[in-house]
């Protein structure tokens, strides 16, 4: 066809141009981090099968899973160091083999060092170099501030302890205004004190709308900071979802005596019933509309039982999580 | 983004090795050998022998053999030097970890690849080309021995340099940091001894013999190379006064380089690279 042929080139002023581009800026923005049937195998081993998982832009997911589930394989994989057998990879809205993908994404690995003959702020620049920021020295010593490194700046890494590393590790994760976080056990090194500020640091990212993918072994953190959990074990995604809906199952412990037969009929009514001498535990469902429990306790009370005491539990993530893993071990025994 | 990549890259390759002390550990070697060298050669005039003070025809021959053996000194300190600056660079950062934290920036394994080479690449050739002119001008100042082609001859020497580090970057991007290292020096002198052996094979008319040397020269053009170095340095009139039944002595060269070789050595650094590109950027890390 001949240039003379092809129809007129619309122009940005044209209407139809225009509607295009609302409709591409009305889109909502693509997830920080999506991946789709990945697969890795070791040799015989199979470290990460079929995984598929998503971060949205702003949004706090916890990766969660006993040692050797794969999480650190996977988030390689995600970051373009390990070449997974299949599977697709999207960051930021680009694909994962895209190295550009990468330049708003900071990283914290799970084992590292930093070239030993460089200063804590010579680290810094060099990262900043390399993601191609512009981002200025106040704005980099701020970094190392965040994380407790100020007094440190001009030192050489060499000398730092495993903690301090860390620290340095997590500035540098953030040190180039990244839109996507991903800190990989941040917290394995740290002093409580380190802890609770790897903590505040993760819930500030999450206050200016940067996504962060949490590994860490420690499930009381992953619950304080949260929005999404993801569980693998040996490789799969056994369980994800929001805390709620993780958390769903809720607890009421009741202590109970003079029970008959009609009582115990109508306590396994309610939910699956767990006793331990007179204290009963009934396990709730997630749908409860708050009446299950006063109704249970009209109805104890009306078939003779007497009630000591009724008090509400919640499962914690950790049981959760216990549960969920045990569960995935007797399917495969 | 590739460009930035690559000077960051070098940038830090070059403040490496000057951190790790490397430079002034090279750059008190060389001040060692210039000096020892400096006091030989100034002994050297005026030399009394079994047959007399030497001519200065003689005391030429023997600067340009005694010239050449000293390079070849300082082509081994940068060889060795190199190889084991090369081997941490790709394998050790691997096994550390610091590749991790580089590699999941927006970069190129190819662009960091690029930019440690250049690194290696202008800190050992500029190593060997300082090295040597002020070893040849010492030489100058103390027998007034000027070689016919000091430029081509350190040029040559840095391209020995070159092929020798590009190899030692393969080898740390399949093998770990010693490995690498030993290996790479292991084979630049078995190179070396198979030119050598060549060298007489050719002097004694065995071509059997004398094609260990070619072959040896091909496969790994550090051979070669420093025989191209050998003769730029040397004096034209000493391998005549040598005789032709001398052809094998390891420090004096027969001819210079044939363009071909220097392409087909060319060609092999980019074989090499390339090689090496495709197995880190194909590496798990």
């Amino acid at each position: 066809m001949s240039t003379a042929d092809a129809p007129p080139l619309a122009g940005p002023g044209d209407p139809a141009v225009r509607a295009a581009a609302q409709l591409v800026r009305d889109l909502p923005p693509s997830p920080a981090l999506w991946c789709d049937g990945l697969r890795k195998r070791y040799g015989r081993r199979t470290a990460v099968d079929g995984v598929s998982l998503s971060v949205g832009r702003g949004e706090v997911v916890g990766l969660l899973g006993p040692n050797g589930a794969g999480k650190t394989t996977v988030i390689k994989m995600l970051l373009g160091l390990v070449r997974p057998d299949c599977g697709e990879v999207m960051v930021l809205g680009r694909p994962g083999s895209d190295p550009a993908a990468r330049a708003g994404v900071g990283y914290l690995p799970e084992l590292f060092r930093y070239q030993p003959w460089l200063t804590a702020a010579e680290v810094l620049g060099l990262h900043v170099r390399l993601a191609g920021a512009d981002i200025p020295r106040d704005e980099q010593h701020g970094c190392l501030e965040l994380v407790g490194l100020a007094a440190r700046a001009d030192d050489r890494v060499g000398g730092f302890s495993k903690g301090m590393q860390q620290r340095l590790g997590l500035a540098v994760a953030l040190v180039a205004r990244p839109e996507l976080v991903v800190l990989d056990e941040p917290t394995s090194a740290l002093d409580p004190l380190g802890r609770a500020d790897v903590r505040d640091v993760v819930l500030s990212l999450r206050g200016r709308g940067v996504a962060v993918l949490l590994n860490s072994h420690l499930i009381g953190e992953v619950e304080r900071v949260c929005d999404r959990v993801v569980v693998l074990d040996r490789g799969r995604v056994a369980a994800s979802g929001t805390l709620a809906e993780l958390l769903g199952r809720r607890e009421v412990r009741l202590h109970l005596t003079a029970l008959g037969a009609d009582g115990q009929a109508r306590l396994a009514a309610a939910g699956p019933v767990e006793r331990e001498g007179e204290w009963f535990t009934v396990g709730l469902s997630a749908e409860d509309d708050g009446t299950t429990v006063p109704d249970l306790v009209r109805d104890l009370v009306a078939l003779g039982a007497r009630v000591h005491a009724v008090e509400p539990a919640r499962i914690s993530l950790e049981e959760r999580l216990l549960g969920i893993l045990r569960a995935g071990a007797g399917d495969r025994s | 983004m590739t460009t930035r990549t690559v000077l960051t890259v070098a940038g830090l390759t070059l403040r490496e090795a000057a951190r790790r002390r490397v430079v002034w550990a090279l750059l008190a070697l060389t001040v060692v050998l210039l000096a020892l060298s400096a006091w030989g050669f100034s002994k050297l005039v005026g030399l009394d022998t079994e047959l007399g003070t030497m001519t200065s025809g003689e005391a030429r021959l023997v600067a340009s053999l005694l010239l050449n053996l000293i390079m070849f000194g300082l082509s081994l300190i940068a060889a060795i030097g190199t190889a084991f600056l090369a081997g941490p660079t790709l394998a050790g950062e691997l096994e550390s970890g610091q590749a991790l934290v580089i590699l999941a920036r927006p970069v190129r394994r190819s662009s960091v690849l690029l930019g440690k080479w250049l690194g290696l690449v202008a800190f050992g050739g500029g190593y060997v080309v300082l090295a040597g002119l002020a070893q040849i001008l010492v030489v100058a100042a103390t027998v007034g021995y000027w070689p016919p082609a000091p430029a081509t001859g350190l040029a040559l020497l840095a391209a020995e340099t070159v092929v020798l580090l590009t190899l030692a970057l393969l080898l740390s991007s399949v093998v770990s940091t010693m490995a690498s290292g030993i290996v790479a020096v292991g084979l630049f002198g078995a190179t070396w001894v198979a030119g050598v052996v060549g060298g007489i094979g050719g002097a004694l008319g065995n071509d059997g013999v004398e094609s260990v040397g070619t072959v040896s020269r091909i496969l790994l053009p550090t051979d070669g190379l420093w025989r191209g170095a050998m003769s730029a340095f040397q004096d034209p009139i000493a391998l005549v006064q040598m005789g032709p039944g001398e052809g094998g002595f390891p420090f004096l060269s027969e001819a210079t380089l044939s363009p071909a070789y220097l392409a087909w050595a060319a060609v092999w650094i980019a074989m090499v690279w390339a090689l090496t590109a495709l197995s880190f950027s194909r590496r798990d890390v």
